[in-house]
């Protein structure tokens, strides 16, 4: 088991013609930290994630996972390695039952389980996600939080080492909040690391050791939660004005820029 | 005295390509939709030029003029007739895209059959201006001249039309951002049919031109279309600028393979930059994705 | 599906598979034998052609370029090889294609693959046809093998049945979810580890080969072979609409959609020779437009239609 950080973002950078989404952007997750990717719509969040996960090749910059370097490996690859992830707008197999869209984690990573064996695990891990007794039923048919869960459920079912949450944690109400909050920190004990990005303050409040913040595709900030997020680059980026609230954006729900 | 051959050769062929796909590019980049039928078009628009010219006696620039506004129509019909059903049924995404190349196709075989039914398989030819022209100490076929200096000047007319007109600028307009277009006071929907007009006055001029110099056949229809959808994107889906000189590349690299290399292998010349060009830049020549 | 159903099944297979094989035999159907080997012919490529863009819903409008490829490797070399050696040449030279074309274009997105398999078709006949007319000055070749139609016929039903066979243990191996998976949701697919790109690629060398041997098996049944007439992209267009209208998700779609449209164009080219591509043409925008999803499709729609009735 490797001492060094699990991720190392290092001077990443995409464009889109004229448009640089994200800009020199630089990072390092430590094993078993859960960490908070923050910033106003359009700052290159999502994208960040992409370039990690491989959905996209990136300009120039490196990402090394586990001291191997990904960026350029096919997003497939990547995932073997043990990089899963969840998108910002659900992507369930709508064709499959809930069983089947987790025996699909199952199937294709390395020391792949089939048949029985990866019926019982699909089965648990449904269960874990609180979507126990729906294996049968087509996954079009879930409800928006549902479909959350079981993309969360096939992440897992990769036995990824780092996680990479997008938005997961949107447009839930406070009970279900909770649990997803509740159930993150389970991951997170079972050795897990996580990438959380995030509007929900609440969320990030619990269970981010440490967040960076993005702006127009530029890092402004990182460091501690609480330090991060009242500091005044940051409310400036998400409020848009020279507000000296002393609270920043600590200890309130949702700043949607 | 060769490399004139060439120059002259590469413009005219050049030219004939960039207005061929210009046509393509505005039905592609504003409809969204791959026209595969538009070769055969084409080649019944030169029939039609053969038919007026031999039956008839009509000068083939007297065609072409006329040839404009029936092939306007003739394909606004189509939009509107064949594809707007096909559009209504799927949205404007990916599901478009294969109905419409497919039915499009199915299209290309039933000109085909009426090419085929009025005049077979075999190739047709009119005399128009087969006289040598002096230029630059080679002697370039006047038809040719007359074709080449038709094919810029219309593709400067569009160019124009496309962009300093209202009509032009709604329909680009559409090619850039169909789903902001509307928020503008733009009609998606007429724009679209309007374009595959567009496309169709350009391929039936271009088809008039070819029938100038060129000796064509029914089975030709397939050729042609290969051609402008490998400068179509070549040259970037909708992309005005890029169809033109991806049109003058093609135009070149053929003229210069059938020179120096062989004349049987320009298919395979069209084939190789079209490779070279998508594996080097994916986007094409200059850019801007094509979903 | 219950045991009793799938012994019932099997046992139907086999007795129509003992059925085909045995019908040649029978006296007095020279035409029948021919319109045999055409269905076959047909159900082969179909299904081959669904194996490749049903799954990964890419229209290829290449099954024109391999049937010639197959067929013309017979006209050069049937006669100066044994049978089997000309097969496995044919098949080689159509993979060794297959893969080039697979490489250079499948990680582009659909649209530039439909196109550059629309231009196919003649870009291998112009490359065969300059090959011919300035290397071995000799283009279009007489075939004289000694195979007849019988032969053909069992050939075509072997290959039909293997093609079907090779289906059936894809779908249900690991192949075959992560087939079902790509034709749900691409990106998914890349994210759970299924390398998208290699398997499009095997299916596509796959489905070309098949097409290649089809055009091999069938080029004794002319008697002459030259470019234009090997290279047909009407083959191409026929296939395409027969797999859809049958349906490219099920394993007997293709074939239920080669069966009638073999028997309908058999009616127009006999009856209407010279509007026979109109007639084509409007059936293909016809099923286009009435039969977007083929009849395996429909099927599929009154199928669940009565289970929530």
């Amino acid at each position: 088991m490797s001492d060094g950080p699990v991720l190392r973002v290092e001077a990443l950078r995409k464009a889109f013609g004229g448009l640089v989404a994200v800009n020199e952007l630089s990072f390092e997750v430590g094993r078993g930290e859960i960490i908070g990717l923050l910033g106003p719509n359009g700052s290159g969040k999502s994208t960040a994630m992409n370039l990690i996960s491989g959905a996209l090749p990136s300009d120039s910059g490196r990402v090394i996972f586990k001291g191997r370097q990904i960026n350029g490996m096919a997003a497939h690859r990547i995932a073997r390695l043990g990089v899963a992830r969840t998108f910002q707008l659900v992507r369930v197999l709508e064709s499959m039952t809930c069983l089947e869209n987790v025996e699909v984690g199952f199937a294709f990573r390395p020391g792949g389980l089939s048949g029985n064996a990866a019926r019982a695990e699909s089965v648990a891990l449904l269960g874990r996600v609180g979507l126990a007794r729906r294996e049968n039923m087509a996954a079009g048919e879930l409800t928006y939080i549902d479909a959350k869960r079981l993309e969360l459920a096939r992440a897992m079912a990769l036995a990824p080492e780092l996680l990479l949450l997008d938005e997961w944690l949107a447009g839930l109400n406070p009970t279900e909040l909770q649990q997803g909050i509740a159930l993150i920190k389970q991951l997170r004990d079972a050795g897990l690391t996580v990438i959380l990005v995030e509007h929900v303050m609440d969320a990030v409040h619990s269970l981010c050791d440490r967040c960076v913040v993005m702006n127009a595709g530029i890092k402004i900030a990182e460091g501690s939660t609480a330090r991060v997020l009242s500091d005044p680059h940051v409310v400036k980026a998400y409020l848009g004005d020279d507000d000296s609230d002393d609270d920043g954006v600590a200890g309130r729900g949702g700043a949607r820029a | 005295m060769v490399l004139t051959d060439v120059l002259v050769g590469g413009l005219t062929l050049g030219g004939l390509y960039a207005l061929t796909a210009l046509g393509l590019t505005v039905q592609y980049g504003v409809a969204r939709i791959l026209n595969l039928a538009y070769g055969q078009f084409l080649i019944a628009a030169a029939f039609g030029a053969f038919v007026l010219a031999t039956r008839f006696g009509l000068s083939p620039i007297i065609t072409l003029f006329l040839a404009l506004p029936v092939g306007f129509a003739l394909q606004w019909t189509v939009y509107q007739l064949l594809l707007m059903p096909l559009v209504r049924r799927t949205g404007a995404g990916p599901a478009l895209e294969t109905d419409s190349i497919l039915l499009t196709f199915g299209l290309s075989f039933l000109v085909l059959g009426i090419c085929v039914a009025a005049f077979g398989g075999d190739l047709y030819s009119y005399s128009y201006l087969a006289y040598p022209v002096d230029i630059l100490g080679s002697k370039v076929s006047a038809n040719r001249l007359v074709a080449m200096v038709f094919a810029f000047a219309m593709t400067a007319v569009l160019y124009l039309l496309l962009t300093r007109t209202r009509l032009g600028t709604a329909v680009r307009a559409v090619a850039v951002s169909p789903r902001f277009a509307p928020l503008v006071g733009v009609d998606v929907r007429a724009a679209s049919a309007i374009a595959f007009g567009i496309g169709g006055a350009l391929l039936a001029a271009s088809g008039v031109l070819i029938s100038m110099f060129l000796p064509f056949s029914a089975s030709l229809g397939v050729v042609f279309a290969m051609k402008a959808l490998i400068v179509v994107i070549m040259g970037g889906a909708g992309n005005l600028m890029g169809c033109l000189v991806a049109g003058l590349l093609l135009g070149f690299v053929e003229t210069l393979v059938a020179s120096y290399v062989d004349p049987g292998l320009t298919v395979a010349a069209n084939f190789t930059l079209f490779l070279l060009v998508l594996l080097l830049r994916p986007t094409g020549l200059f850019g801007k994705t094509v979903r | 599906m219950s045991r009793l159903t799938v012994v019932l099944a099997g046992l139907g297979a086999c007795s129509a598979l003992a059925i085909a094989t045995a019908a040649p035999l029978l006296q007095g159907g020279d035409y029948w034998l021919s319109l045999g080997v055409t269905l076959l012919q047909y159900g082969v490529l179909a299904t081959a052609w669904a194996m490749f863009s049903g799954p990964t819903r890419y229209v290829s409008l290449a099954t024109a370029a391999f049937f010639g490829i197959g067929a013309y490797t017979v006209a050069v070399l049937g006669e100066s090889m044994p049978w089997a050696g000309v097969l496995l040449v044919a098949l080689g030279i159509g993979v060794a294609i297959a893969l080039l074309v697979g490489l250079s274009t499948l990680r582009l997105s659909g649209v530039y693959f439909v196109i550059f398999s629309f231009g196919l078709a003649e870009l291998v006949k112009q490359i065969v046809t300059w090959y011919e007319v300035n290397v071995t000055r000799d283009v279009g070749r007489h075939v004289f093998i000694d195979i007849s139609q019988r032969q053909i016929y069992w050939q075509l039903l072997a290959l039909l049945v293997s093609v079907l066979g090779v289906w059936v243990l894809m779908r249900r191996s690991r192949l075959g979810l992560a087939l079902r998976v790509i034709g749900d949701d691409e990106v998914v697919a890349t994210h759970v580890g299924i390398d998208t790109s290699r398997i499009k690629l095997m299916l596509f060398v796959l489905s070309a080969a098949v097409m290649t041997l089809t055009g091999a098996v069938l080029a004794p049944r002319w008697t002459y072979i030259d470019p234009e007439i090997a290279f047909n992209p009407q083959i191409s267009f026929q296939v395409l609409i027969m797999a859809l209208l049958g349906g490219t998700t099920r394993l007997f779609g293709p074939l239920a959609g080669a069966v009638p449209l073999v028997l309908l164009f058999e009616v127009l080219s006999v009856n209407f020779p010279n509007y026979f591509l109109i007639l084509l043409g409007v059936t293909f925008m016809a099923i286009i437009y009435f039969v977007p999803n083929g009849i395996a499709g429909l099927l599929q729609r009154v199928m669940r239609h009565r289970r929530s009735v």
